[in-house]
């Protein structure tokens, strides 16, 4: 368990639950996450991932506890907090008719960064991520994977401190992953912190330091990956998954 | 300031990708006002150069019937056609078909019998009350037989009205003269003079037509004057189909929700919209006013006369422009999908055009639609415009017009508001 360091996020005593619905999401959630650690967070569809990431990156408001990213409360909503975390959704969060660069000029923009400080960093995110050779292209005529990249580039633009991913795998060839991974790891060397959440789950061991899983909205484990195979005595990720969240069919509706 | 350029710049990349969007936002209603403007102007042309043809059978063997279809001819009107007296209501109606007639006339046989016989009556009536003695003629009590006016259903009721009104006239013409000639023998015993007569049935005093302006200039509006402001309200309504659907499409991409993690406020990308589309929607009227300037004539149509005030022209424009963007992007922030926003929008513009007097004038509406005609915005862009383009006015009459259009502005400005806060997107 974490207990050491400076902390990137700091989750207490977290309720929430959607207007929409009856049921509670969070009751007395507590996660903290150390700075510059490479953190995994799983579970069955509808446990609550991706709302904890709504949560952390303000885009839904908590009715209880705080949520604190390097000392800064999320509540507060102000422009520090959101210079300091890079989000990549699920989706292709961006406008398909325009190109890599023509979306990085806006979304810098929006970051903060000034005019030459987005040329800089599109280049050099474009040359990283292969995207070089396509880069006045219109997005729409994208594969998956290069259209993963980009979702991936917008995200980093402004070298956030802490960079929260869904899935930013999912539906890619083995190469963009590759490509993909390496990235993250090399962010992370530079001090960026973490927070990922997938279903590739071997993707996820070969990234993620410290893991927690969760279920129904709570946190069951969390450890450093190595400490809780062996707790679970399992050999992999992927069992200790199934073996503390079930094999049942989860239909998140 | 740096937030805003590039915002503007991403939405005018987004907008000029959207080959479909812009193509009904300026070929679309380029074609409706010259389509509409022209089939106004045919129908200006049709009445008052062209003549209508009308088809008559004339059962009635005497004088009358054929005074009738004089007076018919003099109208202007018409170009007459005469059928054969013994013509059924099938025949007529093949004929009509036949000769590409709308309309037709039957007098009955014994029109001249009854015409007679009315102006002996009237004559008579006249002779006791002068106190002198009457004929002793039987007083005939009954009206003249009928004309039928057998028309195709195609023809409006405006219009089939002022057939109506037509014949009437040649009717009146028909029975005024043959009283004349009854009461001016039964006076006289002698007939009328036919200078007298004539001057009697035609001295009519001339109807000169002034239209009423502001600025005193004696201009008279024509079709373009009254079709190209409303056209372009409605063109510019039309952006509801590009920029309706590019709001939906950034809530629905999620682009939005990444925008709502980034240290800028949103308000910033709301008006960089604003900007953009407004900037569209005054293009839109230059493009459109430019080819009712000098578009319409080289076509055959009459041209557009620019108002006096080009500056209250233009502020009369953005404000309009305005409060269509505002429309636009209340109805992308609540619709679900791209085709809500379409399908709603569209149909909600015909209505707004409807009610707002774009199709039927608004003061040929009833009460209770006038009333609802204050609901809709392109009421108020109409009445602006055409305070400028045909009461010859200046930005300051038309201001009574711009102030409820700027207050339904800002009330579509706080619904989207507080969509945008109900669905978390601000």
């Amino acid at each position: 368990m974490v207990a050491n360091g400076e902390l990137a996020v700091n989750i207490e005593n977290l309720g929430f639950h959607y207007p929409s619905n009856d049921g509670v999401v969070f009751s007395g959630l507590n996660l903290k996450v150390r700075k510059g650690e490479r953190f995994g967070l799983f579970g069955p569809n509808g446990a609550g991932k991706t709302t904890l990431l709504s949560l952390m990156t303000g885009l839904l408001s908590a009715d209880s506890g705080t949520i604190t990213l390097l000392g800064n409360d999320v509540r507060k909503k102000n422009n520090d907090v959101n210079k300091l975390i890079g989000f990549v959704p699920q989706d292709f969060s961006y406008y398909q008719e325009l190109s890599p660069v023509e979306n990085l000029e806006f979304f810098g923009a929006w970051s903060g960064l000034n005019k030459q400080q987005i040329k800089t960093r599109t280049d050099e995110l474009l040359h990283i991520l292969g995207l070089e050779n396509v880069r006045n292209k219109q997005v729409d005529k994208f594969s998956g994977g290069m259209k993963r990249r980009v979702n991936l580039a917008i995200g980093v633009i402004h070298n956030p401190a802490i960079l929260i991913l869904d899935e930013p795998t999912v539906g890619v060839d083995v190469q963009t992953r590759h490509a993909i991974i390496n990235y993250l790891m090399e962010l992370n060397k530079n001090g960026t912190t973490l927070i990922y959440t997938s279903h590739q789950l071997s993707e996820a061991e070969g990234l993620c330091e410290e893991v927690a899983l969760i279920d129904v909205g709570k946190i069951i484990t969390q450890d450093s990956l190595t400490n809780l195979l062996k707790e679970h005595q399992q050999d992999s990720l992927e069992d200790l998954f199934l073996s503390l969240t079930g094999k049942e069919y989860r239909n998140d509706v | 300031m740096f937030k805003l350029w590039a915002t503007i710049k991403k939405d005018c990349r987004v907008l000029v990708r959207d080959g479909i969007g812009l193509s009904l936002m300026f070929i679309m209603p380029i074609v409706l006002v010259v389509v509409v403007t022209d089939i106004q102007n045919s129908t200006f042309q049709l009445i008052n150069k062209n003549k209508m043809a009308i088809l008559v059978c004339n059962r009635d063997t005497g004088e009358s019937g054929k005074q009738l279809i004089d007076a018919i001819n003099k109208i202007g009107l018409f170009k007459v056609y005469n059928l054969p007296n013994n013509q059924d209501v099938k025949t007529i109606a093949d004929s009509m078909k036949d000769k590409d007639a709308l309309l037709s006339v039957t007098i009955p046989g014994d029109f001249t019998q009854k015409v007679k016989a009315k102006a002996k009556s009237v004559s008579n009536k006249a002779m006791v009350s002068f106190g002198l003695q009457a004929d002793s003629v039987q007083r005939y009590t009954g009206d003249v037989s009928p004309l039928s006016l057998y028309y195709n259903p195609v023809i409006q009721e405006q219009l089939r009205l002022s057939v109506k009104g037509g014949l009437q006239s040649a009717l009146q013409i028909v029975e005024s003269r043959e009283t004349l000639r009854t009461l001016y023998f039964a006076i006289n015993e002698k007939p009328l003079p036919a200078k007298l007569e004539s001057e009697m049935l035609s001295n009519k005093a001339a109807i000169n037509e002034i239209p009423v302006s502001k600025n005193g200039t004696l201009r008279a509006p024509n079709a373009a004057q009254h079709n190209v402001p409303a056209w372009t309200i409605f063109a510019m309504f039309f952006v509801i189909m590009s920029l309706g659907g590019s709001v939906v499409r950034e809530k629905v991409s999620g682009s939005f929700v990444r925008l709502k993690t980034l240290p800028t406020n949103f308000a910033v990308g709301l008006l960089s919209k604003q900007i953009t589309y407004v900037t569209v929607t005054v293009i839109q009227a230059v493009v459109i006013f430019t080819l009712g300037i000098w578009g319409f004539p080289l076509m055959g149509l009459p041209g557009l006369n620019i108002p006096l005030d080009v500056f209250g022209l233009l502020v009369v424009t953005i404000i309009c422009g305005w409060c269509a963007v505002s429309y636009a992007i209340c109805v992308g922030v609540f619709a679900e999908s791209h085709q809500q926003s379409n399908g709603f929008g569209a149909i909600s513009i015909v209505i707004l055009a409807a009610i707002g007097g774009l199709m039927v004038p608004s003061f040929a509406m009833d009460t209770s639609l006038k009333t609802v005609a204050n609901f809709s915005p392109m009421h108020w862009c109409l009445q602006a415009y055409y305070g400028l383009f045909l009461e010859g006015g200046k930005l300051t009459d038309v201001m009574q017009y711009l102030i409820p259009l700027v207050l339904i502005t800002l009330v579509l400005q706080l619904i989207t508001f507080l969509g945008l806060k109900r669905k978390n997107l601000i």
